[in-house]
């Protein structure tokens, strides 16, 4: 007998994993939750059967999108983390010492429920005494605040569930405010490879820039999502991502990673030409 | 608490009737042409199969709009017992045919009928067609929100002893901002002086499903109310109900529904009006609490951004404001600096969001058993950041005005006289023919027969410079205006 879970990356596009076991499978009050063992990419979480992170290859978002604002702001301090109820990022931000507080937004209490119990490496630090849980909606939440972080890291599903709002440019305008002076904000922002994905990563991508002053995108190869072609954005208002870029300070920290490197950050943000012209024209 | 309804509403008659016809699979050498969707493939695929193949003409086992013996009168007894009335027409027409064919049921040519005149266009295109004469009623006015309010009592008691020779009054209840007058009171008058007392209650659906809402026109006694279930409701754009009561002969109504109404009735319409009834009578009360916490949240959320004001029970004051529907969500704007219709231009251009109306001072955003939290969230934020990203000083912000209208001559003798096409600027003093309104909410600024003032002339340049879309006039661009000769 042979199992095996499917996603469509594109209408025409099919990415199959075969599963030894369905290990979790719950619907919450805003998503099926299902969480798989597979030979290949071990266990495999996925949100209204979107594969959200895999064990064997979560460390490459997961680092990318924390360790390349934390290399270029030099004093972080609150940081604000929406969506990420796997832990995974929290993971990352709690290897800094610096970081006195990591404040995580998740509207779905059962992803956390579900990732603490099958997911306990990348949950393992969700307990750490500087982080901060509320379940609650971002934009609520975040409407309250006003200077209060350094860093907030969007990381949302796909906007076409239930983190739509996530997307929008009145989420990216309370971000804007929610953030200290020298603040930065990084989001996950899709891929550029299908038609339907790269149609709204533009479409942020022009929301951000028209809030925030600089705006670049830098991506990431992860294979378990659509056309192994991650893309990443920097928003920030003061530090730019490069030209303010402190990697001997950075590599000082002595962190071990799998992905991130100090020259691959660099690297990171220079983009294809088919990539560079689509943000090219809606910025 | 709930009266048990006499009829089982489980029951959906339309549309059982519908799929014992799709499963038949009848050959069809009837109209429409489309044949079940075979002849029309492209909007097959664009509407669906199983939308198109229900788009059939009457025949028997389906019923005749124009004349109900079995299904469709079935559905129209079940509509009438769920909303407590003596009779319900299921009408195809938009709620615009519900209240022409209630006027004219009641009015003939020259009676005069009693009636705010913040009515919706559709009233006064009534008057024109059956040539009736409106009595005006003008409503109170918040000054600080700009709105115009509900009748008060003893304005109607005025209006009912100066002319007691006329037939009906008629109430707009609630407001499109969710006023209500004191529906009870005013009908009692009405009766008293043997007057019909007929309600254009094209917002108030839910008043008959909803716990602690304002008091419907049909348990209030009135004699006919107009019902847009599309919009509260749940049914489908266009379809409507009218509904009378015991002092009122359907066979009658029912012939003036006939003088204008299409004799191909569309199913989809129908079906949706019978399913919407349907989940109304099972499911409203649980549907309606829960858009009533999502519009007090929001109220809340909104008012404590600072700058707007979201309105609600507050306003209540026992008489013009005799009553509120909590499920309307209008938020005054003026305080920080910008007119209601340049929030709703934001709102759409920059984020995405459609919301019913801007008018001079505020917006409304229509709450309905469709929405969800997370969008109500992506609402209050964007009104958090247009108000930080522009906020300015309101002074020079024309506040919204009643203007009390100078009625000449009858709409339908306006509207059919001799007339003359002049420019806007050079028409102070004449008579207007046509209609000028702001689209939403279409409650007019001008009617036909009415002067024109320098008063007015100055409230429609600053509504056409702050982008209200216009209507009503012949000429597109409104430079020009139809007037008497």
């Amino acid at each position: 007998m042979e199992l095996w879970f499917s996603e469509f990356h594109a209408p025409d596009v099919k990415h199959s994993i075969r599963i030894n076991r369905h290990l979790y499978s719950k619907k919450s009050d805003y998503q099926q939750i299902d969480i798989f063992d597979t030979p290949e990419f071990g266990r495999v979480l996925t949100l209204d059967g979107n594969v959200m992170l895999t064990e064997r290859d979560e460390f490459i978002y997961d680092e990318m999108i924390t360790h390349v604002p934390m290399a270029v702001h030099p004093d972080v301090r609150d940081v604000l983390v929406i969506g990420a109820g796997d832990g995974g990022v929290v993971k990352e931000l709690a290897r800094y010492d610096s970081i006195q507080r990591i404040d995580l937004v998740e509207m779905d209490a059962l992803v956390i429920e579900a990732c603490r119990t099958y997911l306990p490496e990348n949950a393992c630090r969700l307990d750490d005494r500087r982080v901060h849980i509320y379940f609650d909606n971002a934009l609520r939440f975040i409407r309250r605040c006003k200077n209060e972080y350094d860093l907030i890291i969007v990381d949302s599903t796909d906007p076409f569930g239930p983190s739509e709002g996530y997307f929008t440019r009145e989420f990216y305008g309370i971000c804007y405010n929610a953030l200290r002076e020298d603040g930065i904000m990084v989001n996950q922002q899709g891929s550029p490879f299908y038609k339907h994905d790269a149609d709204e990563m533009q479409r942020s991508h022009k929301r951000i820039v028209s809030t925030f002053p600089i705006s670049r995108v830098y991506q990431a190869h992860i294979p378990t999502y659509a056309a192994g072609y991650w893309l990443f954005g920097f928003a920030s208002k003061k530090y730019h991502p490069i030209d303010d870029f402190n990697g001997e300070k950075w590599r000082l920290l002595n962190l071990e990673t799998k992905y991130y490197t100090t020259r691959l950050h660099i690297g990171a943000f220079y983009l294809p030409a088919f990539l560079e012209k689509m943000l090219e024209e809606v910025e | 608490m709930e009266e048990k309804k006499k009829y089982d509403q489980n029951r959906a008659p339309i549309y059982e009737a519908l799929q014992t016809f799709r499963h038949m699979r009848v050959v069809p050498f009837d109209v429409p042409g489309h044949k079940h969707g075979r002849g029309n493939p492209e909007l097959t695929a664009f509407l669906g199969e199983q939308c198109v193949s229900i788009d059939v003409n009457s025949m028997k086992p389906l019923d005749n709009l124009c004349h109900p013996v079995s299904v469709i009168r079935e559905a129209e007894i079940l509509t009438a017992d769920a909303f407590g009335a003596a009779h319900a027409f299921l009408m195809v027409g938009g709620t615009t045919s519900s209240v022409q064919s209630m006027v004219l049921s009641a009015c003939k040519r020259g009676d005069k009928i009693i009636m705010p005149r913040n009515v919706h266009r559709s009233v006064i295109n009534a008057l024109v067609l059956c040539g009736a004469v409106p009595v005006y009623v003008n409503p109170e006015v918040d000054r600080r929100l700009g709105i115009s309010l509900g009748m008060q009592r003893e304005q109607v008691a005025r209006a009912i002893a100066e002319n007691p020779d006329a037939v009906a009054v008629l109430v707009n209840n609630p407001t499109y901002y969710g006023i209500c007058s004191d529906l009870k009171a005013i009908v009692k008058m009405a009766h008293d002086a043997g007057m019909y007392c007929l309600v254009d209650e094209a917002h108030g659906t839910h008043f008959y499903f909803g716990e602690n809402m304002p008091l419907a026109a049909m348990k209030a006694g009135a004699d006919m109310a107009s019902v847009s279930m599309h919009k509260s409701g749940g049914s489908l754009t266009q379809s409507s109900l009218l509904l009378t009561g015991p002092g009122i002969n359907p066979g009658h109504v029912r012939q003036i529904i006939n003088l204008t109404q299409t004799t191909s009735g569309s199913y989809l319409l129908m079906s949706s009006l019978d399913i919407s009834r349907r989940n109304l009578a099972l499911r409203g009360r649980e549907v309606f609490a829960r858009v009533v916490a999502m519009a007090d949240y929001a109220r809340e959320e909104i008012n404590a951004i600072g700058g707007y004001y979201a309105f609600g029970r507050e306003l209540i004051n026992g008489n013009s404001v005799f009553d509120f529907d909590p499920t309307k969500l209008s938020v005054h704007t003026r305080d920080i600096g910008l007119a209601g219709i340049e929030v709703y231009d934001i709102l759409r251009d920059e984020y995405d969001i459609q919301i019913e109306f801007g008018d001079i001072g505020n917006i409304l955003a229509y709450l309905s058993i469709g929405d969800r939290p997370q969008e109500l969230e992506r609402l209050v934020s964007a009104l958090a950041e247009i108000h930080r990203r522009y906020q300015t000083d309101s002074s020079g912000l024309l506040s919204q005005e009643y203007i009390a209208p100078e009625v000449i001559t009858s709409p339908q003798e306006a509207f059919y006289a001799r007339k003359v096409s002049i420019p806007l600027e050079e028409s102070i003093g004449r008579v207007c023919s046509e209609f000028v309104m702001c689209y939403p909410p279409g409650i007019p600024i001008l009617a036909p027969g009415e002067r024109i003032t320098a008063e007015i002339l100055d409230y429609i340049r600053y509504a056409k410079v702050k982008g209200c879309s216009m209507t009503g006039p012949e000429d597109p661009e409104i430079l020009n205006i139809n007037v008497l000769q």
